[in-house]
């Protein structure tokens, strides 16, 4: 398999900014994360700490077919997508610091990254629940007229929640413009897919709503990216949703403080040889789309942005105690209870 | 004037609402082609449309959210539950989204969105129907919880939680959509967190609120015959709540009965209980007593019922208390 997936492609299908960009966002969130893993070993990163390392496609391959104007929207394992995105990584790291000038000054943590300024809306910590909020996400753009989606993110996990069956139904009813995405990375948490549910295809899941459902290789950031860029053309059209089953893998355990019994090493180093950044290099690499010197120059520029964005981290201030009052209602004059 | 139901309060609220901004709209089971379970949406799809006013799926967990959803997005939902027995299922939807967002985000998104229904008892409906969850919601900070009484109440207080920008539950009640009250017919708007001092009167505090609000007035009215002159305080936010107006009413009367529909523990009248002895010590001369729902669930038989709920004798008495007449 790891044979297969590393031959050269037929052909080079997408342009050079967008091989560029595959390659520098997924090997930022790589960087990023695995620096992210060493802070949380040194306790810099407290309380909950979940990698997206192995999974980079998922993001960068659907931030790659979509437009500015989309939304997204994901669950806790929520670093990657906003780095993708743009949001400065110096803020996602102050984030994880828990420092005033995080992305949502200090008030969420790793779990909890909101930027509103490239439309992500979250870093959810229950389950699931981001699933509906994704559709409601997407409600409010076809209410208002506009050709936008919402890109909706889930876990394996999250499929067998309740909110995840309500919200299919809904999106279908209501032909929402939504893209639910399960990143299926085997385990939910500890708990392996066949140990879960007899249904272990997830992208037959959307069969009993009657939605547009695929499976795809998110190894591959090319299949994902196609995978999106049609589904995103259904829901422009008004024809409403869409579920992709992402397959993936997170070569970390589920959250910082996991021993991984549930897998083999052998299952782990088996991904890795489809590792999705590899994978994008060498077509690179084959194809001459950016020469050795280009790429080195990709490598340094994101090995700085991951220094400039701890050294960012270690300097900014804590917040103020008091502004826990802030943000919490809009009303500005609301009588908190102070005894 | 006009002498309009509680009903009919809603739905002029939410019309009203709904003409003045086109980012409101309705959802819920049954509130279009039904008219609405309780007739509080009557008309309203024939004069805004299937783009404004949405059948649901028995489904309030997927509803909510899309609710919650919508209203991070730029719209003003209003979600309606055909009670909020059946809130539970959303709960998550209500606390962990709707509430928490505004801070999760540091400010970034937050939610205007009003959930609304009935809420307690609606005679005979066995335990599942006839709960009280005031007390739960208010206490989540985010959430602002309002809980009207009548009519001309329900429509300026609903008014106002649908151009609140932050999330509001709106709690009415099966036994009260058929009240009817005398209603201004030009446009006036109520705001969330202050009381209404109902009546005037010098010996005994009684607070309540919501439909509860009939016991204590009628009460009141009793007390009357036994020469004991009740101020009667109809609290219309659970949160926040006005504080300030009860401390000063207990200030006078040196007295306090609360009437509250829910159960006892870690209920509202707990939380007055708390600030009346934490604000007003010195001006007590009696105790604080409630009148609460029994700490059991509402069972279907009347006597059950009897046994369970505040009334106006249990109320009586405790005003006798306070009074030292008993």
């Amino acid at each position: 398999m790891a044979k297969k997936s590393s031959t050269t492609k037929a052909k080079v299908k997408y342009s050079k900014e967008t091989y560029t960009f595959w390659y520098e966002s997924m090997l930022l969130m790589r960087r990023f994360e695995e620096k992210a893993g060493q802070l949380y070993g040194q306790q810099k990163i407290r309380g909950f700490c979940h990698l997206y390392i192995g999974q980079e496609a998922c993001a960068s391959g659907a931030i790659s077919a979509l437009t500015k104007d989309d939304k997204w929207i994901t669950a806790y394992r929520d670093h990657a997508h906003p780095l993708g995105l743009g949001t400065d990584p110096g803020a996602v790291m102050a984030e994880l610091y828990g420092k005033a000038t995080g992305a949502s000054k200090g008030k969420g943590g790793s779990m909890h990254i909101f930027d509103k300024s490239v439309n992500f809306i979250g870093g959810h910590g229950i389950v699931g629940a981001q699933i509906p909020l994704g559709l409601g996400i997407g409600f409010a753009e076809k209410y208002k007229g506009t050709k936008n989606l919402c890109m909706c993110y889930m876990g394996d996990g999250a499929v067998r929640q309740g909110a995840f069956h309500e919200a299919l139904n809904l999106a279908m009813l209501y032909k929402t413009p939504v893209i639910f995405v399960i990143e299926n990375n085997g385990y939910a948490m500890g708990t392996a897919v066949r140990r879960s549910s007899n249904v272990e295809d997830l992208s037959t899941l959307g069969e009993s709503y009657d939605m547009p459902s695929f499976a795809v290789d998110a190894m591959d950031v090319e299949a994902v990216h196609e995978a999106v860029a049609e589904a995103a053309e259904r829901a422009r059209k008004g024809d409403g949703p869409t579920l992709l089953e992402f397959r993936t893998y997170r070569y970390k355990g589920h959250s910082m403080s996991d021993p991984q019994k549930y897998r083999t090493r052998e299952e782990v180093e088996e991904y890795k040889q489809r590792d999705p950044i590899e994978q994008v290099k060498k077509t690179i690499e084959d194809n001459n789309i950016l020469t050795a010197e280009e790429i080195e120059e990709i490598n340094k520029k994101v090995k700085k942005q991951v220094e400039d964005a701890v050294k960012f981290a270690e300097e900014s201030p804590w917040p103020d105690g008091k502004a826990a009052f802030e943000d919490v209602y809009v009303q500005e004059d609301y009588p908190f209870i102070m005894e | 004037m006009s002498v309009i139901q509680f009903r009919d309060a809603i739905r002029d609220a939410m019309s009203e609402e709904m003409r003045r901004d086109k980012n409101v709209f309705l959802m819920g089971e049954e509130v279009a082609e039904y008219n609405g379970a309780y007739k509080a949406s009557q008309g309203m799809l024939d004069e805004f449309g299937p783009e404004r006013v949405y059948d649901t799926p028995i489904s309030e967990l997927g509803f909510s959210g899309l609710g919650v959803g919508a209203a991070i997005n730029g719209l003003r939902p209003i979600i309606e539950y055909m009670t909020f027995n059946f809130s539970l299922v959303a709960i998550d939807q209500i606390i962990n989204s709707a509430a928490k967002m505004y801070a999760m985000s540091a400010g970034q998104y937050n939610v205007p969105i009003v959930f609304r229904g009935p809420t307690g008892n609606a005679g005979q409906l066995g335990a599942q129907h006839s709960s009280n969850f005031e007390n739960w919601f208010a206490n989540t900070p985010g959430l602002k919880v309002v809980v009207p009484s009548n009519p001309y109440d329900a429509k300026g207080l609903l008014k106002a939680s649908i151009r609140d920008d932050d999330p509001v539950i709106f709690m009415e009640s099966e036994l009260m959509y058929g009240d009817k009250m005398e209603v201004p017919d030009s446009e006036y708007l109520l705001p969330i967190g202050v009381a209404e001092i109902k009546k005037k009167g010098k010996d005994v505090t009684l607070i309540s609120f919501g439909k509860m609000m009939k016991v204590a007035l009628e009460a009141a009215e009793e007390a009357a015959k036994d020469d004991i002159d009740v101020e009667v305080i109809d609290l219309r936010t659970v949160r926040p709540i006005d504080y300030a107006t009860v401390i000063e009413s207990v200030k006078k009367t040196n007295r306090c009965v609360i009437v509250e529909e829910a159960n006892p523990l870690a209920a509202i009248s707990s939380d007055l209980a708390f600030n009346i002895q934490r604000h007003a010590f010195d001006y007590l001369d009696a105790p604080v007593l409630r009148v609460n729902s029994m700490d059991i669930p509402l069972s279907y038989a009347p006597t059950y019922i009897e046994a369970t709920l505040p009334n106006v004798k249990r109320t009586m008495e405790a005003i006798k208390k306070v009074t030292y007449k008993s």
